[in-house]
């Protein structure tokens, strides 16, 4: 396990209560309740289609819920345009698709949205970007645009341009899903490097050797329920929950 | 032995066999490659000798510059009789405009080359300074064609025509369409049901409706829709028609070009915190008019070939100019001449509007697949 140099704070940063969420007639997310510390880091898994990327969509308001309150950084989500801009510029988000933009270089990846939507001195903000993608290990695909870079190069630059917004809090929707198996250790090893730097982490992921390695917390989701949060030792040596053993069994055994 | 000459792992990149590439690996290869074939070679080649001897000859070596009427011209040469486009070249360009005030229209049109070039090369050294003239360009162009300012004789427009008659109208309406046709693909996709309702209603009335039609409003019906006493002059009345035409059809290839962006870049900059109008200037519309381009190109060149339709309101574009010199007893019955040099004209600008597209297209392209 990863050393905690920041102690975990007890003020929760994301507090969700009772939250509830439908697409249409279908009931996607049922009665969840979810705190998360300063600092915390909280993997979740479970089968395909448990709702594990619509809770963590639901945390930055890319989905909107019907029933519950998610509170985030003490502002609560509501259809208030203000407040959503506010936690959007807090949050940042890694995708599963990497979601970078084709027709701008990566360095205009990673300063866009600090120029205008943080109002940053264009130098700056390259400044803060060079220092970042350098982070990333990538500084010198800064002038390539997105098309020219592997998988793991453009899963890395998308990390590097969320953290430029200097969010309080990082969501990875299955961030190493979509990449070659040589290619997911180096978007990993970025993902750890950010833990031990203390950041707030709600990561969704079958990555099991990280979240051993990382995860404060882990939770298991099945059929848009919570079933079962434990600390890693005991969710891998003991699961209370008999859906989470099968899980388990299927995903570890193979 | 090659064996004993490279060791594994060391073998040099070689040159390809001597005959297969270059000229004459290319001739040997698509021209000579078999006996039919080279016999096929020799009889196109013996064709387009013929051809291009009797093109040339009634282009250029039979053909008369210089006559003052039809018999004439038979008289000297068998060629084309291209003293029809000489003798009347001024009308083909400035129409009836006068003599004595034609220079306005050369300034024009010098000018409009330099307005134009910063807008449609982003690379240009001096940009910035021209970018300001290319925001000037539109008034001083109109003074100096309308006239009737600073000292400058004012000109009726019944006397616009030719070449220039196709420029007003074409680059207006090229230039009027695409931000209206960005502002509908927009509107169309707006949340808002009023600006959606209203945009639809424009697009798919505009596209229902035969553009002869809207000219033939333009000309006729706008009048009794305007408050008594506003006078809008007919060329203005056109090119807003014209413009409010093509802006419906270009709204609908920008729209495809929206759709076409995956919903993951709306995500992501959701996710960065951008707002609406900020993610249509730095994510949508770069992308979607990138994807549009040829869409949009293709739209510009049927309205610049659509000018000629003006005709039937009266107005007269080259196509007007050479059906009166084709009528014009003096030359009658040249129209293979008049013709072949009016579509010449359009070709030629439509060409260049094509490559221009093409080479932008290239520029833009990022994906590097």
């Amino acid at each position: 396990m990863v050393n905690n140099k920041k102690s975990i704070s007890s003020k929760p940063v994301i507090e969700i209560k009772e939250m509830h969420k439908w697409f249409g007639n279908f009931h996607v997310l049922k009665n969840i309740t979810l705190k998360v510390n300063q600092g915390e880091r909280i993997v979740i898994c479970g089968p395909s289609g448990s709702g594990k990327s619509t809770l963590i969509r639901c945390i930055n308001r890319l989905e909107v819920h019907q029933q519950g309150d998610i509170i985030v950084n003490d502002i609560e989500l509501t259809g208030d345009l203000k407040n959503l801009e506010a936690i959007r510029s807090e949050v940042g988000m890694v995708f599963q698709s990497f979601n970078l933009f084709p027709h701008l270089s990566v360095l205009e990846n990673c300063t866009l949205a600090p120029i205008w939507v943080r109002g940053l001195p264009k130098k700056e903000a390259e400044e803060m970007a060079m220092e970042l993608l350098t982070k990333v290990k990538i500084p010198e695909q800064a002038l390539k645009f997105p098309g020219q870079l592997s998988g793991g190069q453009q899963q890395r630059v998308a990390i590097a341009r969320s953290l430029c917004m200097e969010p309080k809090i990082m969501l990875f929707d299955e961030p190493t899903s979509a990449l070659d198996p040589e290619m997911i250790k180096e978007v990993l090893d970025t993902m750890i490097e950010l833990a031990e730097s203390g950041m707030t982490m709600l990561v969704v992921t079958h990555e099991m050797g990280f979240a051993k390695k990382v995860a404060d917390s882990i939770i298991f989701m099945d059929e848009g329920e919570i079933i079962e949060q434990n600390n890693p030792k005991t969710f891998f040596n003991n699961p209370e929950n008999e859906r989470t053993k099968l899980f388990l069994s299927q995903i570890l055994n193979h | 032995m090659i064996k004993d000459l490279y060791k594994p792992g060391s073998y040099p990149n070689l040159a390809p066999p001597k005959g297969t590439v270059g000229f004459y690996g290319w001739t040997k290869s698509n021209l000579f490659s078999s006996l039919s074939n080279s016999l096929l070679t020799i009889f196109s080649f013996i064709l387009l000798y013929f051809l291009i001897d009797g093109i040339i000859g009634w282009f250029f070596l039979d053909a008369v510059f210089d006559a003052d009427s039809k018999i004439e011209c038979r008289k000297i040469d068998s060629g084309a009789c291209w003293a029809v486009i000489t003798r009347r070249i001024g009308q083909f360009i400035y129409g009836f405009y006068p003599d004595a005030e034609r220079w306005r229209i050369d300034i024009v049109f010098i000018g409009l080359f330099f307005a134009s070039a910063p807008l449609l090369y982003p690379d240009l050294p001096i940009r910035r300074w021209l970018l300001w003239f290319s925001g000037f360009y539109p008034f001083i162009a109109f003074i100096l064609i309308n006239g009737g300012l600073f000292g400058l004789v004012s000109i009726e427009i019944n006397l616009f025509g030719g070449f220039m008659l196709t420029m007003i109208i074409g680059v207006s309406g090229i230039v009027c369409s695409l931000p209206l046709g960005i502002m509908l693909a927009l509107g169309r996709q707006s949340k808002l049901t009023v600006v959606r309702s209203i945009s639809v209603c424009f697009i798919e009335f505009m596209r229902g409706v035969p553009l002869i039609t809207l000219l033939f409003v333009a000309s006729s019906m706008l009048n009794y829709f305007m408050p008594p006493g506003t006078n809008f002059s007919i060329l203005v009345r056109v090119i807003i028609m014209f413009t409010f035409f093509a802006a419906a059809y270009i709204a609908e290839v920008i729209r495809g070009g929206i759709q076409a962006i995956p919903k993951g870049q709306y995500e992501a900059a959701e996710a960065l915190g951008m707002t609406y109008w900020q993610t249509t200037r730095f994510i949508t519309l770069p992308q979607a008019m990138k994807i549009s381009i040829p869409g949009i190109v293709n739209t510009f060149i049927g309205l610049y070939k659509d000018t000629t339709l003006v005709i039937v309101i009266g107005l007269l574009d080259p196509l007007g100019i050479g059906r009166a010199a084709v009528s014009d007893t003096k030359w009658n019955g040249l129209s293979t001449e008049t013709y072949l040099f009016v579509a010449l004209f359009f070709f030629v600008s439509c060409f260049a509007m094509s490559r221009y597209s093409l080479w932008l297209e290239n520029k833009l392209n990022t994906d590097h697949r």
